[in-house]
């Protein structure tokens, strides 16, 4: 048995340790909002918090968050109130939708670690997180949006 | 539109079934829409496309699968127009498979060919006029007034002469009672509230918060997932398969044999994928061991040394290259590519005896519905398939084969139980259906004032549409249109011209992918025009002003594009220009990329593009739509292709197949043109300047030309 704690809730499950995260979160949790994109950590549409770090879920172990905090998408806000989705709703952002979980997922670290982020830093934080259909420019003005969200407590 | 006058009597008789709790009602994917779960009981469904609960909820049923570009958003949006409804109160939710849904156009049930828009334009608003006639006529009937002296605004019949209104929730029950009237009239475009305008997408919020269902997120109760050995050359077969390793493995069910491979059955992925590792399969690989890129190359360079099958003719280029004393000749090449949506490949099944539902991110609802029943023995009624969302579609989900649906119901026969495909990454870039490779050769001559006099164009490569339905209308005299597409219809004024087409026959398979024929085309034609103006030593925008003086909308996107990306202006140090017009799926694109190369890396730093899609309904969804376009066209122009040796693809997942990044994304400027044109389609239309306006830049930079995708300053020459 693993014992995790999963947006706050804990629980513990039996499954093979080696599991990758994303598997555990989807098929045997539930929570599919975290996706699977290529499974080698090259696209970041599985990305999740452990302990507050961003971390592609499909190549860490389901071991690796035992005893750790972990935030899936569906655990960002219950509400849609995080100045993120404030933000991706208001610029219009996704349009297949599929990356988006990772993108803001992303985006939630590099804002918590710089608050009022430049162009490089959303370079640095975002490259990791591949969005086919091209809402980069869209995401990258959704940031900046959601850095004034934040500043002006406008959650 | 015909088609859709043809409707109204199908429509009526469709009513009868909604109301009766049948079809319409039946349907529901639970996560879709949280409006259309408030309109579960719809007091009002005057048509196949819209119901209207007595909470005033408005649900548009949407025949046309979303995969970013924001159909779901669009065509509700032409509806509401007419029926004046409240845009707060409106929801989707996407159409079950029924003869009622096909497109106006193609006849099937399918979204592609960036027709989604024009083709529901009428259809969409007829229905929303036809719903808002009939709340008029209840409204005027409970007033016991003259319909004509009734009015409607925001979800409510009004009126006037009394003050009295109505909302379109207290009015549903009593229009349901009404016929629907045989014709209605549609609005002046100059009354439009909604058409036209950048109205914020319906589908965002359950995109942010994990709630959206794409087909890979369906879960049904007992569901089993699978995951399938595919054989790495194409048209091999299973000789032998030692599943004892794989039958050991915890949570594995069952390793059955279908037509595609060999497919492990078990109670989640991962354990699925560990024991499809686990497999020790003996391949009888055939003739396709034997194929590699080297080899296609020099059959195909072979090739477009011959004349080919004349897809376009006019005067004597032949005769006219041969007495001209200012020449160029050129090889080009495009190579194979995947569509590499973000969301791989899945499909879910669950088969009974007398019944089958599928679940899938499908593009091409009829066919693949046939399929199912066919493989599974059933007819096409009793096969329902639910359209989810899609990651990403680009062609892939539009298979005349509908492999991964066929392939899903092999698997659900051996299972027993739900089951779910998924395919990994690596399984999508290696099973198939790519954009097919080509190669162009072109040879071209200019007269003593520049101006060119002669073009001869041969393309040799893959039918997409040999084979399939589509062979009938679209491959004419052995010249498959979506091979010769944006070549044959060339519009600068050149009065001797030749196109040919070479159409191989290789055991890839091969697919439409977004922008089609234009995905390479454009490269070609554009890049070798801007050769023909350096022969000439005339500037590219000047030189194509001149050969477009007869085509005013190809001329209005390249004056537009020109003028916002400063053309002739000076630049930043060690930036250049290169610019690309374009004509696909009836809309017209120009671009300019700003280019750097240092130490043969290439930088695109800036792109502006012009569009002319005619009359427009959401320019939010364009300008969306326009940048897609670039990442996409970028991704092939850089980074995309896929190689052969012994039979097998050397790339495998996004480490040897590069997606474009945010660190390289180009500040994006686009610009619409605001006309009353026919309009035409805008998910495509982005791609195809990309690469010749990035390759156009890099000679502006470097003097060397592009003629090899995807671009490599190594290869320039």
């Amino acid at each position: 048995m693993i014992a995790l704690k999963i947006n706050g809730k804990p629980l513990s499950l039996d499954v093979d340790p080696t599991t990758p995260l994303l598997w555990v979160l989807r098929d045997n949790l539930g929570l599919t909002g975290t996706k699977f994109g290529c499974g080698i950590a090259q696209c970041g549409a599985c990305t999740v918090h452990i302990d507050g770090q961003a971390v592609r879920s499909c190549v860490a172990s389901v071991a690796r968050a035992a005893g750790r905090e972990v935030t899936t998408i569906e655990g960002l806000s219950s509400d849609l109130h995080h100045p993120l989705q404030q933000a991706w709703l208001e610029i219009d952002v996704p349009q297949c939708g599929y990356c988006q979980s990772g993108q803001i997922m992303s985006a939630a670290v590099l804002l918590r670690e710089r608050p009022q982020p430049t162009d490089d830093d959303i370079d640095q934080a975002m490259t990791g997180n591949v969005c086919r259909c091209g809402t980069y420019p869209r995401i990258r003005q959704a940031i900046h949006r959601a850095a004034e969200l934040a500043k002006g407590g406008t959650r | 539109m015909s088609a859709a006058t043809s409707l109204e009597r199908r429509d009526f008789l469709r009513l009868t079934v909604a109301a009766g709790g049948g079809l319409l009602i039946g349907f529901y994917l639970p996560g879709v829409s949280k409006l259309a779960q408030a309109a579960e009981n719809p007091a009002f469904a005057p048509n196949a496309f819209v119901r209207i609960a007595t909470d005033g909820h408005i649900t548009v049923i949407v025949n046309h699968s979303e995969m970013g570009q924001g159909v779901y958003t669009s065509l509700p949006m032409l509806l509401a127009e007419e029926l004046d409804a409240d845009w707060s109160k409106v929801g989707y939710e996407p159409a079950p498979v029924d003869p009622v849904y096909n497109h106006p156009v193609y006849g099937i049930q399918m979204t592609g060919g960036s027709t989604s828009v024009w083709s529901s334009f009428e259809q969409f608003r007829k229905a929303g006029a036809t719903a808002r006639a009939m709340l008029v006529a209840a409204a005027a009937q409970q007033w016991n007034v003259e319909a004509a002296s009734c009015s409607t605004s925001n979800g409510k019949v009004l009126h006037q002469a009394s003050g009295r209104s109505l909302t379109y929730g207290e009015l549903a029950e009593r229009a349901a009672k009404l016929t629907p009237p045989a014709q209605v009239a549609l609005k002046d475009p100059k009354d439009f509230k909604l058409i036209g305008k950048p109205i914020k997408r319906l589908d965002t919020a359950e995109k942010l918060n994990g709630k959206a269902i794409f087909g890979i997120d369906v879960t049904l109760p007992g569901m089993l997932t699978a995951v399938v050995a595919r054989p790495l050359v194409f048209g091999a077969k299973v000789r032998q398969v030692d599943s004892r390793a794989a039958l050991a493995l915890p949570g594995v069910k069952k390793v059955v044999n279908i037509p595609s491979g060999v497919a492990v059955i078990a109670d989640s992925f991962w354990q699925a994928k560990k024991g499809r590792d686990a497999l020790q399969i003996e391949w009888d690989e055939g003739a396709m061991a034997a194929f590699s890129s080297a080899s296609k190359r020099e059959q195909y360079r072979a090739l477009s040394k011959t004349t080919g099958l004349v897809a376009r003719k006019q005067g004597d280029a032949e005769g006219t290259l041969s007495q001209s004393a200012r020449v160029i000749e050129a090889e080009y090449e495009a190579p194979y590519l995947s569509h590499a949506m973000m969301e791989p490949l899945n499909c879910v099944v669950d088969l009974k005896d007398h019944h089958c539902e599928v679940w899938t991110g499908s593009q091409f609802q009829t066919g693949d519905r046939a399929t199912a029943a066919a493989v599974a023995g059933l007819k096409p009624q009793q096969v329902q398939l639910h359209t989810t969302l899609l990651g990403g579609g680009f062609g892939r989900r539009a298979n005349p084969a509908s492999d991964f649906v066929s392939e899903a119901v092999h698997v659900a026969k051996a299972a027993k139980a739900p089951v779910k495909v998924i395919w990994t990454r690596e399984d999508d870039m290696h099973g198939g259906y790519y954009r097919p490779a080509y190669l162009h050769s072109l040879k071209g001559a200019v007269d003593a004032s520049g101006n060119p006099v002669a073009w001869r164009h041969r393309i040799v490569g893959q039918s997409i549409l040999a084979g399939t339905p589509f062979e009938k209308f679209a491959v004419k005299g052995g010249v498959d249109s979506t091979s010769v597409e944006g070549a044959a219809d060339l519009p600068y004024a050149i009065p001797n011209l030749l196109v040919e087409s070479h159409t191989t026959t290789v055991g890839v398979p091969v697919l439409w992918w977004r922008s089609v024929g234009h995905s390479h085309t454009a490269f070609v034609t554009e890049c070798f025009l801007d050769e023909l103006a350096a022969l000439a030593q005339q500037d590219p925008l000047q030189y194509r002003r001149r050969l477009l003086a007869n085509h005013p909308r190809h001329l209005g996107v390249l004056e537009l594009a020109a003028a916002k990306a400063g053309w002739g202006t000076s630049l930043p140090q060690g930036r250049y220009r290169g610019l690309a017009v374009h004509e696909s799926f009836g809309s017209y694109s120009a671009q300019v990329a700003e280019v750097s190369v240092n130490e043969g890396r290439i930088r695109v730093h800036r792109f502006v593009c012009a569009i002319d899609c005619g009359v427009y309904v959401n320019p939010g969804i364009i300008e969306a739509q326009a940048h897609s376009g670039v990442i996409f066209g970028m991704q092939a122009a850089l980074y995309g292709e896929l190689t052969f040796s012994s039979g097998r693809i050397n790339e495998s997942n996004f480490h040897d197949y590069p997606m474009v990044r945010m660190n390289e994304c180009p500040e994006i400027e686009v610009h619409i043109v605001k006309n009353t044109e026919r309009s035409g389609g805008i998910g495509e239309p982005g791609v195809p300047c990309v690469a010749p306006a990035i390759a156009n830049a890099i000679f502006a930079a470097t003097g060397k030309r592009i003629r090899k995708l995807p671009i490599r300053i190594s290869e320039a020459v």
